[in-house]
């Protein structure tokens, strides 16, 4: 083995380092070697103790039992300002933005450049935004309010904030999760940048892919311990799950074989109007069978996720029309939809998917309340029955269903959401980043459940940002730029290219957002 | 893994849970307290007659809290039930005293029955028009109910130029003269405004728990955008919950009319702060998501015994006052502990799982 240390110093370790919450051990006896101007790419399962010992380095929680070494001596970080002040920055996994102020307002929040101490200087920080923004490639107006954004967009944001505290460490706690392939690209290129000026790098991901790309060292945590750490080479796919799950399979891929039924939906025509007199969905037409899978990919803001709105009446300013089995949608409410068996599963599952402080139980029986209710009475015993074979049928881990959701991890979590569709009994059902923030052996079994649910007779349309995702999962793919469908492919004409390049179309990095005038003529 | 629902057990689960029931029923216990220390230091305070009394004042706080216990829940708030009560109580008056005249040199007049409805009918057009204002409009629930706050006041003022309609003793010949008995009168030695409460506190218990709306109201205060994404008829909801305020505050309009046989326009000034005291007190969170009918309830007796009390053990109202905000501010702070407490046991229990 070569030693490494020599070309990319130590900067930060952890040794024997424990956590310990009430309860649980998050980490056991630790140690870690954080190198500098290179990239350290941290991964686990969820809750194998990854983001505690991040949190741990970004001074948000402190170690039970162990040494964090800074340089040569131990320090100690109290808070977040005190890690910053020794250089270290993190963008967590969930935003930590003000979506009430603008992007120049966040990146600056809490060091706002001022004269004399009082009277924020807006210019300069608006001009250092726009020189972040430049370059992190990427042009959003330092004026715009952050909740406005889209949130691909606020992990831009997120990560401009860092840059401007001049982390010496960069923590980035799932970066990718919310990106599109080329908004990816951009961020690789800005890690080169940082690694090549010194910056030591943390980089947590569940795309192993990345992780194989970016990283320079790799440490792999099973359940609060290192399962693995070693430089990069030799490194594959393989070596990363077998030391993350303990075996080395990812079967998620298998397809289950099945004939396709009738046409159950149909869009035509759907077009929906932005706020800045373009359009988020163009002209989109595209039907659906019964079993079939249909993914749809395309970078973020390509109008994916506001054609899913769309379909469910969650937006009701558009034109188009959409059929159920033939039968023309007349109803614009939600609750219209998934009578006619249309159910969405959010992008968002925390702020879209859930209400954190309901029950797993209340949670999971919100939309199919009524099946479960005669007259005015809500039958409780039937319910507690029926969540209970969902928690079965979906391998839901939970201690009670009574607990509020938020005590689940992500992956359970949607679980939870994808219950609560199926409750519904839908035909169609409509999936925005299913696999976004959970961890692979979650995902595997996402997975499964889709192709199982398909195998069904159930059609899916699901929305996807990874291209492994959607070149695996799915029957049919479209693909979509600009609001529209810019290609279309079946399980064996699409190549990562192709998909790739018509997702792309007239959409390099600094196009405007809105199509050209011609286009839409045509 | 298969059956993956499992039974917690640990004597730290046990102990834990022990001091959970104790946070969960602190209003309770806060109730019994309270009455147990008053039946000490009070005299008389334990007479069938006094506690009659003292239920009829809670009952009046106890209806605008129990409507307002479910506009909470559902992430709004009702400021306008004061007034609504003033303003309720004073068509009462009208009613009683001159009908509806149309004009024509004749008047329509109604018996107690319709007088009721038409009240009641008021009440809840004002929650209307807050349900209105809100979904609607997209006008925020605290505005949207301070506007109606002033504008129900005014309107109660301008009926009678700011008197009192007074003798509200009805006439037999419209058959409105039982127009008193809402007020005081009994059956099986208990007032009707108590056995109104008991329906009405039992329908909204019923409500919040064993039927759609009542879990749609909490699903709305706890994520109105998962809720609306879920199916459930948001814009309704909020209706609903406004609506039903105003029904319980009209209830309490005709209720003070009818005890006092007399209705003043300023009657029911502040009270929605009661109201809201009672539910926070009950252990509603103001976030909305959560409380419960039961523990509204609860709060109200506490506040409406330790105001009695308190007048009868001769302290100054000045220091009731201030004893009130404590009491208030206490429950808070104890609420937020059984929080954190809850939230743990949840966390342990799922991390007890492996993950």
């Amino acid at each position: 083995m070569k030693q490494p240390e020599k070309i990319h110093p130590v900067g930060l370790s952890i040794r024997g380092g424990s956590k310990v919450y009430p309860g649980t051990v998050a980490l056991k006896d630790v140690d870690f070697d954080l190198h500098m101007g290179a990239v350290n790419v941290l991964v686990g399962e969820n809750g194998a103790g990854k983001s505690t010992m991040m949190k741990v380095i970004a001074g948000v929680e402190q170690l039970t039992s162990g040494k964090l070494i800074l340089d040569g001596p131990e320090v100690q970080f109290r808070s977040t300002e005190d890690a910053a002040r020794h250089g270290i920055g993190i963008v967590f996994q969930e935003l930590n933005l003000f979506p009430n102020m603008t992007v120049a307002e966040n990146i600056f929040i809490s060091r706002e450049k001022t004269r004399l101490g009082i009277d924020i200087d807006m210019a300069a920080q608006r001009d250092m935004t726009r020189a972040l923004m430049k370059r992190l490639e990427h042009d959003i107006d330092p004026d715009i309010l952050v909740g406005d954004l889209k949130v691909g967009q606020q992990q831009i944001v997120e990560i401009a904030k860092s840059l401007a505290q001049d982390a010496r460490i960069l923590i980035l706690d799932e970066p990718t999760s919310a990106l599109s392939a080329a908004e990816v690209e951009i961020l690789f290129r800005v890690i080169d940048d940082l690694r090549a000026s010194g910056v030591g790098i943390v980089y947590i991901s569940h795309r192993l892919e990345e992780l194989i790309r970016v990283g320079d060292y790799i440490t792999v945590l099973r359940d609060g311990v290192i399962a693995g750490a070693q430089s990069m080479e030799g490194v594959d796919i393989p070596w990363i799950v077998r030391h993350m799950i303990g075996q080395a399979s990812k079967d998620f891929a298998k397809e289950i074989h099945h004939e396709y039924g009738p046409e159950i939906f149909r869009a035509e025509q759907i077009t929906a109007p932005n706020r800045h007199g373009g359009f988020d969905v163009q002209d989109v037409s595209f039907s659906l069978r019964a079993g079939e899978i249909l993914g749809i990919y395309g970078l973020m803001g390509a109008g994916r996720s506001e054609l899913l709105e769309c379909i469910i009446g969650d937006r009701r300013d558009y034109r188009g029309d959409l059929f159920v089995n033939g039968e023309r949608l007349t109803s614009r409410t939600v609750a219209g939809r998934i009578a006619k068996g249309i159910a969405l599963i959010p992008e968002d599952r925390k702020s879209d998917g859930l209400v954190q402080i309901l029950s797993i139980r209340e949670n999971m029986t919100l939309s199919s309340l009524k099946t479960l209710t005669r007259g005015v009475h809500l039958s409780l015993k039937r319910e507690a029955e029926t969540v209970r074979d969902f928690i079965h049928r979906m391998t839901v881990k939970v201690a009670s269903p009574e607990y509020e959701v938020s005590s689940l991890s992500g992956g359970n979590q949607q679980k939870v959401v994808i219950s609560k569709a199926l409750m519904t009994q839908p035909k169609i059902l409509l999936m925005d980043e299913p696999s976004r923030g959970i961890d692979i052996g979650a995902k595997a079994e996402v997975f499964r459940v889709m192709r199982k649910l398909a195998a069904e007779g159930l059609g899916i349309i699901f929305v996807t940002s990874d291209l492994e995702e959607v070149m695996s999962l799915s029957d049919r793919i479209i693909v979509m730029s600009n609001g529209r469908i810019s290609g279309e492919f079946t399980h064996g004409t699409a190549t990562e290219t192709a998909l790739v390049e018509a997702s792309a179309k007239g959409h390099a990095p600094d196009a405007p957002a809105d199509p050209e005038p011609k286009d839409a003529t045509g | 893994m298969s059956d993956s629902t499992v039974p917690t057990s640990s004597g730290q689960a046990a102990s834990g849970s022990a001091l959970l029931l104790l946070l969960k029923a602190r209003t309770f216990i806060a109730l019994i307290l309270v009455l147990l220390f008053f039946s000490v230091f009070a005299p008389n305070f334990l007479s069938a007659a006094n506690l009659v009394i003292m239920s009829k004042h809670v009952a009046l706080n106890a209806f605008l809290a129990i409507g307002m216990t479910f506009v909470i829940v559902s992430g709004g708030i009702d400021l306008s039930v004061g007034s609504i009560v003033g303003l309720c109580g004073m068509v009462a008056g009208w009613l009683v005293l001159h009908g509806i005249n149309p004009g024509f040199g004749w008047s329509i007049q109604f018996n107690t029955f319709e007088i009721c409805l038409i009240v009641v009918a008021v009440g809840v057009a004002i929650g209307a028009l807050n349900g209105f204002l809100i979904t609607k409009l997209n006008v925020a629930p605290f505005i949207a109910t301070l506007g109606t706050l002033y504008i129900a006041r005014g309107a109660a003022m301008l009926s009678s130029d700011g008197r009192t309609f007074p003798n509200l003793s009805g006439n037999p010949e419209y058959g409105s003269d039982t127009f008193r008995w809402i007020g005081t009168g009994n059956i099986l030695g208990i007032p009707v405004s108590i056995w109104m409460l008991v329906i009405v506190g039992v329908a909204a218990a019923y409500i919040a728990r064993r039927t759609p709306l009542g879990r749609y109201i909490y699903a709305v205060g706890g994520n109105e955008k998962a809720a609306g994404l879920s199916g459930v008829r948001v814009t309704r909801i909020k209706f609903f919950v406004y609506m039903f305020s105003g029904f319980c505050a009209a209830l309490v309009g005709i209720i003070i009319a009818s005890q006092l046989v007399a209705a003043h326009p300023a009657t029911g000034d502040t009270f929605e702060l009661n109201a809201i005291a009672a539910a926070v007190l009950g252990g509603t969170s103001m976030s909305g998501g959560r409380g419960r009918i039961g523990g509204t309830i609860i709060g109200a007796f506490v506040i409406g015994v330790l105001s009695d009390g308190l007048v009868m053990m001769g302290v100054s109202a000045f220091w009731q006052t201030v004893i009130k905000g404590i009491v208030i501010i206490a429950a808070v702070v104890i609420d937020q502990a059984q929080q954190r407490v809850e939230a743990r046991a949840a966390l342990q229990a799922q991390a007890a799982l492996g993950k």
